[in-house]
C-alpha cells in the first residue's frame, strides 16, 4: 500500500497515537472517573443528600451568581477591547494587548492578594469603603472582581485574532451603504464573530465557575455566604467528607463536559455556516 | 454630480500619502486613477468617499463641501477590491441592506425593496443566484453582487477601489467592458482606481496617472498614451525601451553611453561587427574630449584616439560624456523599432542578437539583446520579418524611428 509522504512507519504512527491517548487516559479520564467513582461510592442517596445540604446549595447560587455577572461584563469588556484593538490604531494598543494576557501570566493567589491589599481594611480605599458601608472583600463584589479579574483574557483573546483577520471592509461597505454605528455592529461585526464570541463566553464561563486560587484569598471562606463551589468542596475535604466532597466536585466536572458537548455540538450543527464564514 | 477635491493633503507617519492633489470629475464621467501601489490613489479614492480623512484640502460633491460629511450621508457607491459582502447574507439580502437600514420614514415598503434587488440582480447577470451565500459565487459573480448592492442606494456617485483586481486575467476582461457598458447606460458618475494601463484605457473617458502622491497628467486615453508630459506617464502607460542620451549644443539627442561601451567593443582589435563606431565619427571633437578627461595622453592620430577610446572604463566614459551635453531619457515603444539587416551611415543604430520572436498576431514581438546585455522589444509587421528573413540568433540592427525625450 502507499503512504502519503508526510505518513510515518506503523509502529512510529502506534507510538504517537499512544503517548496522546495514554496522556488523555492518566491526566483527565482517570481522574474524572475517580470523581464521579468517589462520589457515588455510598450510593444515590448519599450523593444527593451531599448535594441537598443547604450549605452546598449556597455554594451553587453563589458561584451562578458570580458567573452571572462576571460573564457578560467580561463579554462587554472583551468586545470592547477586541474591537478596539482590531479595527482602528491608538496610543497605548499594545500595551492593552498586553495587559489582556497578564491574568494568564500571573498566579490566580496574587490576583487575589492584591485587591484585598486594595480593598481591604486597613488600605485607604478599603477604609474609605468601609466609612460608606461597602463591603469588597470577604463578600459578593470581591468574588466578582476576582472572578473578572482571572477570566477576562478570555472573550478578548478569542476574538481579537478572528476580527484582526476579517479587517474592517465590511463595515466599510456598511457605512458607505448608510447604516449607523449600532446597526452595522448588529447586522455585520457581530455575525460574523459569533461563534469566536460564544466559544469565549463558554470557556470564560466554565473558568469563572472554577476559579478557586483568586476567589480564595478574596471570600473569607463563610459558609454559606462567600463560599463558591471550589471553595466548598476544598473545605468538605479537609473535613474528611469525601462523598461530599466529590458529589460537589462532580457538579464542576459535568459542567466542564457540558461546556466541552456544547462546543462540539455548535462545530457539529453549523459547520457549513461556520465553513461559508471562514471561506 | 460633479466631483472637486481641492489641493488634498494627507500623510500617514513620515509618508506623504498625498500632497496637494486637486482633481475635477464632471457629472457624467467615468474616470480611472491609474499609478503604481503607493501612488495615493486608492488613499483619494477613499477621502472622496469619507473613509479616510484628508489632512488639508476639500472634497467638494456637486459643489457642496463635503470635507466634513460622514460617509453615510455622501450618498456614495463604493466598490471595494475584495467585494466586502456580508458573509452571513445571502445575494438577496446584501443587495437589500442599503435599502433596509434607512431611516423609517425614507425605507421602502418591503414588496418594492423586492422588487427593486430583484431588477438589480437582473442588470448584474444573478437573479437565479438570489438566495444563495457569497461564499458560493465565483469572485467574478461576486463582484457583481458588490456592484448591485452599491447601485441599491441609487448613489450619486460610484467609487471603484480596484474591482477587478482579485480577478483572473479573462473574467478581468469581461467585466471590464461589462462596467464600461453599464456606465454607458446609467451614466452614473464614476471613480475606479486601477494599477492596470489597459484596463485605465480600455474602460474610462479619462485617466488620471498618479505618482509618489502626485498627479502626474489628466487626459483622455488618447493624450496620455500619446502625449505623455514626462517620462513617468511615459513609462507606465506601456511597453516601452529606455536608453539613456545627451542632448548637444544644437538640441539634438544621441544615444550614449551603453552604446558607447558598444562602439567602445567594436574599436577593440578584433572587432565582432561591422557596423560603423557611430560615435567616434560623428564628432571630430572626440579627441580633445578624451584628453579632457585623461589628462597628459598623447593623442595625435585617429588611430590612437580609437586605441585609448578602446581602454577606457566606465566611469572616464561618462565623465566624456558629460562633456558633450546633458544627458536625457530616451523612450521608444516597441512598435517605433526599426530593424534592419543592413544599417545605413545616416542614421546611429544599436547592434544587437535576435533573442525570441513571438509570431502570434500580425504583429511579430521580438525580443533583442545589447551587447551589454538589455532587452530591447520590438514589434515589427510579419511580412518584414519575413522579407528580411529574420530568426532567433541572428546579428541585427535596431534603431527607434521615434523616441520621447524627458529630461
Amino acid at each position: 500500500m502507499r503512504r502519503s509522504p508526510t505518513s510515518e512507519s506503523l509502529w512510529m504512527r502506534a507510538l504517537l497515537m499512544a503517548v496522546g491517548l495514554g496522556f488523555m487516559a492518566v491526566l483527565v479520564l482517570l481522574p474524572m472517573a475517580a470523581v464521579f467513582a468517589e462520589a457515588f461510592r455510598h450510593g444515590w442517596v448519599a450523593y444527593r443528600n451531599a448535594l441537598e445540604d443547604p450549605l452546598a446549595l449556597a455554594a451553587v447560587r453563589l458561584t451562578l451568581l458570580v458567573a452571572a455577572i462576571a460573564v457578560p461584563l467580561n463579554v462587554v469588556f472583551g468586545l470592547a477591547a477586541s474591537w478596539a484593538i482590531a479595527k482602528f490604531d491608538f496610543i497605548g494598543k499594545r500595551l492593552l494587548i498586553t495587559f489582556i494576557d497578564l491574568p494568564f501570566s500571573v498566579s490566580p493567589v496574587i490576583s487575589g492578594l492584591i485587591y484585598v491589599l486594595l480593598f481591604g481594611s486597613g488600605s485607604l480605599l478599603g477604609d474609605w469603603l468601609s466609612d460608606h458601608d461597602v463591603q469588597i472583600i470577604f463578600a459578593v463584589p470581591g468574588l466578582v472582581i476576582a472572578t473578572m479579574f482571572v477570566t477576562f483574557p478570555f472573550v478578548a483573546r478569542e476574538l481579537i485574532p478572528l476580527m484582526e483577520e476579517q479587517g474592517t471592509e465590511e463595515e466599510e461597505a456598511a457605512i458607505m451603504l448608510g447604516a449607523n454605528g449600532w446597526r452595522t455592529f448588529f447586522s455585520v461585526t457581530l455575525p460574523n464573530i459569533k461563534w469566536g464570541l460564544l466559544y469565549g463566553v463558554l470557556l470564560c464561563n466554565a473558568r469563572a465557575m472554577g476559579e478557586f486560587g483568586a476567589v480564595s484569598v478574596v471570600s473569607g471562606h463563610i459558609r454559606g455566604l462567600t463560599n463558591t463551589i471550589p471553595l466548598h468542596v476544598e473545605i468538605l475535604y479537609n473535613e474528611y467528607n469525601f462523598v461530599a466532597a466529590f458529589a460537589v466536585a462532580s457538579i464542576l466536572t459535568l459542567l466542564a463536559v457540558v461546556t466541552l458537548l456544547l462546543k462540539s455540538l455548535i462545530e457539529f450543527k453549523f459547520a457549513p455556516e461556520i465553513r461559508a464564514q471562514k471561506g | 454630480m460633479a466631483i472637486e477635491a481641492r489641493n488634498i493633503c494627507k500623510t500617514f507617519g513620515d509618508f506623504a500619502a498625498l500632497d496637494k492633489v486637486d482633481l475635477t470629475v464632471g457629472d457624467g464621467e467615468l474616470v480611472a486613477l491609474l499609478g503604481p501601489s503607493g501612488s495615493g490613489k486608492t488613499t483619494l479614492l477613499r477621502i472622496i468617499a469619507g473613509l479616510e480623512y484628508a489632512d488639508a484640502g476639500r472634497v467638494l460633491i456637486d459643489g457642496v463641501e463635503a470635507s466634513r460629511m460622514h460617509a453615510r450621508e455622501r450618498n456614495v457607491g463604493f466598490v471595494f477590491q475584495h467585494y466586502a459582502l456580508f458573509k452571513h447574507m445571502t445575494v438577496f439580502d446584501n443587495v437589500a441592506f442599503g435599502l433596509r437600514v434607512r431611516p423609517r420614514p425614507v425605507r421602502p415598503p418591503p414588496a418594492e425593496i423586492t422588487e427593486r434587488v430583484m431588477a438589480l440582480l437582473k442588470l448584474v447577470h444573478l437573479d437565479k443566484f438570489h438566495d444563495r451565500y457569497p461564499s458560493q459565487l465565483s469572485g467574478g459573480q461576486r463582484q457583481r453582487v458588490a456592484l448591485a448592492r452599491s447601485l441599491a442606494v441609487e448613489p450619486k456617485l460610484l467609487l471603484l477601489d480596484e474591482p477587478f483586481g482579485a480577478l483572473d486575467a479573462k473574467v478581468r476582461k469581461e467585466l471590464r467592458r461589462w462596467l464600461r457598458r453599464l456606465h454607458d447606460d446609467i451614466h452614473i458618475t464614476s471613480i475606479f482606481v486601477t494599477h492596470d494601463q489597459e484596463e485605465a484605457m480600455e474602460v474610462s473617458d479619462r485617466v488620471v496617472v498618479m505618482n509618489h502622491g502626485r498627479i502626474e497628467q489628466v487626459g483622455t486615453p488618447e493624450q496620455v498614451y500619446h502625449q505623455p508630459t514626462n517620462g513617468f506617464v511615459y513609462d507606465f502607460l506601456g511597453n516601452y525601451n529606455e536608453f539613456v542620451g545627451w542632448k548637444d549644443e544644437n538640441g539634438d539627442v544621441h544615444l550614449a553611453e551603453d552604446d558607447l561601451w558598444e562602439a567602445q567593443q567594436q574599436a577593440a582589435p578584433s572587432p565582432v561587427l561591422t557596423s560603423r563606431p557611430h560615435w567616434l565619427s560623428r564628432y571630430p571633437e572626440l579627441t580633445n574630449a578624451i584628453r579632457k578627461v585623461i589628462p597628459g595622453l598623447p593623442l595625435p592620430t585617429q588611430a590612437a584616439s580609437n586605441r585609448a577610446f578602446a581602454k577606457m572604463t566606465r566611469s572616464q566614459m561618462r565623465a566624456l560624456l558629460a562633456e558633450r551635453g546633458i544627458p536625457v531619457r530616451v523612450f521608444a515603444r516597441p512598435h517605433e523599432m526599426f530593424i534592419t539587416k543592413t544599417p545605413d551611415d545616416a542614421h546611429e543604430y544599436i547592434p544587437v542578437d535576435v533573442i525570441h520572436i513571438n509570431p502570434a498576431g500580425s504583429l511579430a514581438k521580438i525580443e533583442l539583446q545589447r551587447k551589454n546585455g538589455t532587452i530591447l522589444q520590438a514589434e515589427v509587421p510579419k511580412t518584414i520579418i519575413d522579407s528580411l528573413a529574420i530568426k532567433r540568433g541572428d546579428h541585427v540592427f535596431v534603431r527607434p524611428k521615434n523616441v520621447r525625450v524627458f529630461e
